[in-house]
């Protein structure tokens, strides 16, 4: 059976392989190899080491500066977005009047694209700060708690989902027997919500970490790295590079790599601490 | 005693709800309200409700569509969005399939490629994908559907591939001994009992695709826009002439058609957003 079914590989696997390594694998390892030359196309580089990488970290105040911005963003809004979407959660598994009706409104802004999310949140920080006769590009930090209050809006009911589906698994007679015991709510929070729901903790923290980590169109929108490019992310800051700064084309790659690197450090971690978990399941 | 006073409680959080609910909802509300404003009222006065002087009916909608091309945009958009979620729902499937019924080396290590390319960020291979798409001519309407084909694949695959893992083979290959070829057996047997993860497969991508930025901005430019590049290149360089009225219809636009969709496949939404969270 194995044999006959093999025998169709065009078919069944090459159409959607043959894909991945154009749009994929190639333009890939073709990244890999120009972070160590000189561009502008792809067609012209010369090999210059790893002059691009001590570029990109000495050279450029930029990429430090957005390397940090990116950090404390990251951190900021993994913290903020759990721990109101874990609350919220904790409330819509309470018998609550409109419980439909609140989940569906606080999911709805995940569904909207990051250009519209960001001219959203455009439009109503600086019709806040109109009154004070500002707007987001006073200042960085208008734009960094900009960030975080759209982020917060766009991801807090997309995590409320998955601790809802958590919280919803855990075996009703557990709660049920430590209320015979006569624990307080606090203490079933602490010793039984809390432990039970801790895969899908594990994975909302994840999901927040790199989708925070990766943010492009949303950085782009909102301020656009303005004021100068002080609110500029990784993934803005890379784009910048490579399109908005002639014969850097090899920086850009060199940065994107270093990127990679950290985006791959991050989901190993996970897969690691997941495996971890399961063991011990 | 009890009752009474959770009762007191469920109203405190009912209220507190309430509130969140429009906290939530304001954003969209002064997107909406302004886009019924004339043009020269919105920047400077954006909580005001439009009144007999500052509403303009639907003259923004209409000169918004005029002027940024956004209807073809959104067709633009759809045709993309239709044509590349059928393309990974149906070879994404075959794949997963065949990945998981015949094994060998060589498979395992196409699946574990594809795997890896979900941690990849886009800025990685954005350079050097834009120039080979560009080479063999991928960069037209269609011929972003195979690029969107290769970066879905990663995600569609896993979760075809852990559906199928869970299947029993005999209902195929009872097919199959009955003289149906793979080609046939698969879509007349497998695929209708993969229709669940299907829908989940078909809804994150569609999600992903009709939002996205970066990628057709880089292949399609501005001259094939779609819904996101077009509003993206309405702000930028247009400095101090941007006609807001326009630009807030355009927003509202783009949302609409999210918003009904969800509306009309909540239920599989949600249970895409929780599948794909647990296996991705």
């Amino acid at each position: 059976m194995e044999k006959n079914i093999k025998k169709y590989f065009p078919v069944f696997l090459l159409p959607t392989l043959l894909s991945f390594v154009t749009v994929f694998l190639i333009p890939f390892l073709m990244g890999i190899y120009l972070s160590f030359t000189k561009f502008t196309t792809v067609e012209n580089a010369e090999w210059t080491g790893i002059d691009n990488y001590i570029k990109a970290f000495t050279q450029d105040e930029n990429f430090i500066n957005a390397l940090w911005f990116t950090v404390k963003f990251t951190v900021v809004s993994v913290i903020t977005v759990n721990f109101f979407a874990f609350c919220l959660a904790l409330l819509l598994t309470k018998a609550i009047k409109g419980r439909a009706f609140f989940r569906t409104v606080f999911f709805m802004p995940n569904l909207i694209g990051g250009i519209v999310l960001g001219y959203i949140w455009n439009l109503l920080i600086n019709a806040f700060l109109g009154i004070l006769g500002l707007d987001i590009t006073y200042s960085a930090d208008y734009g960094f708690w900009g960030l975080v209050f759209l982020m917060n809006w766009q991801l807090i009911g997309y995590m409320m989902v998955i601790y809802i589906a958590g919280i919803q698994n855990i075996p009703e007679e557990l709660n049920e027997a430590a209320r015979i015991d006569g624990a307080s709510s606090l203490s079933v929070l602490k010793n039984i919500t809390i432990p039970m729901v801790m895969p899908s903790v594990t994975i909302c923290l994840f999901l927040t970490l790199t989708n925070s980590f990766k943010l492009f169109d949303q950085n782009l929108a909102l301020t656009g790295g303005a004021p100068g490019r002080e609110t500029a992310m990784l993934a803005l800051d890379i784009f910048n590079t490579f399109y908005g700064r002639a014969g850097w084309q090899g920086v850009g790659q060199a940065k994107a790599v270093v990127f990679f690197l950290i985006v791959a450090a991050i989901a190993f971690t996970q897969l690691k601490i997941t495996a971890r978990k399961e063991v011990e399941a | 005693m009890k009752n009474k006073t959770s009762g007191v409680k469920n109203a405190f959080w009912f209220s507190l709800l309430l509130l969140l609910s429009f906290i939530f909802l304001f954003p969209i509300y002064l997107v909406v309200m302004n886009s019924f404003k004339s043009k020269f009222n919105i920047v400077g006065t954006p909580f005001r409700f439009p009144d007999s002087e500052t509403f303009v009916g639907l003259e923004n909608y209409i000169n918004g569509i005029k002027s940024a091309g956004i209807f073809e945009a959104f067709l633009r958009t759809l045709v993309i969005t239709v044509g590349s979620v059928a393309a990974i729902v149906i070879f994404t499937s075959m794949a997963a399939w065949y990945i998981v019924r015949v094994k060998s080396r060589f498979n395992k290590a196409v699946y574990y490629l594809f795997l890896f390319s979900m941690i990849v960020p886009f800025q990685m291979v954005m350079f050097t994908m834009t120039a080979v798409c560009i080479k063999l001519g991928l960069n037209s309407v269609l011929g972003i559907i195979p690029v969107y084909l290769g970066f879905g694949a990663g995600l569609s695959v896993f979760m075809f591939s852990g559906f199928i893992k869970s299947m029993p083979r005999e209902i195929e290959e009872a097919a199959m001994i009955d003289g149906c070829g793979p080609v046939k057996a698969f879509f007349a047997v497998v695929f209708p009992i993969l229709k669940p993860t299907a829908i989940t497969v078909a809804i994150l991508n569609a999600m992903w695709i009709w939002n996205d930025f970066l990628l057709p901005y880089l292949l399609l430019g501005t001259t094939d826009k779609t819904l996101s590049v077009a509003i993206q290149i309405t702000m930028q360089g247009a400095y101090g002439s941007i006609d807001w009225g326009g630009f807030m219809a355009m927003l509202v636009l783009a949302i609409i058609p999210i918003i009904i969709f969800y509306l009309i496949c909540q239920k599989y939404i949600i249970k895409g957003v929780i599948d794909g969270a647990v296996k991705g």
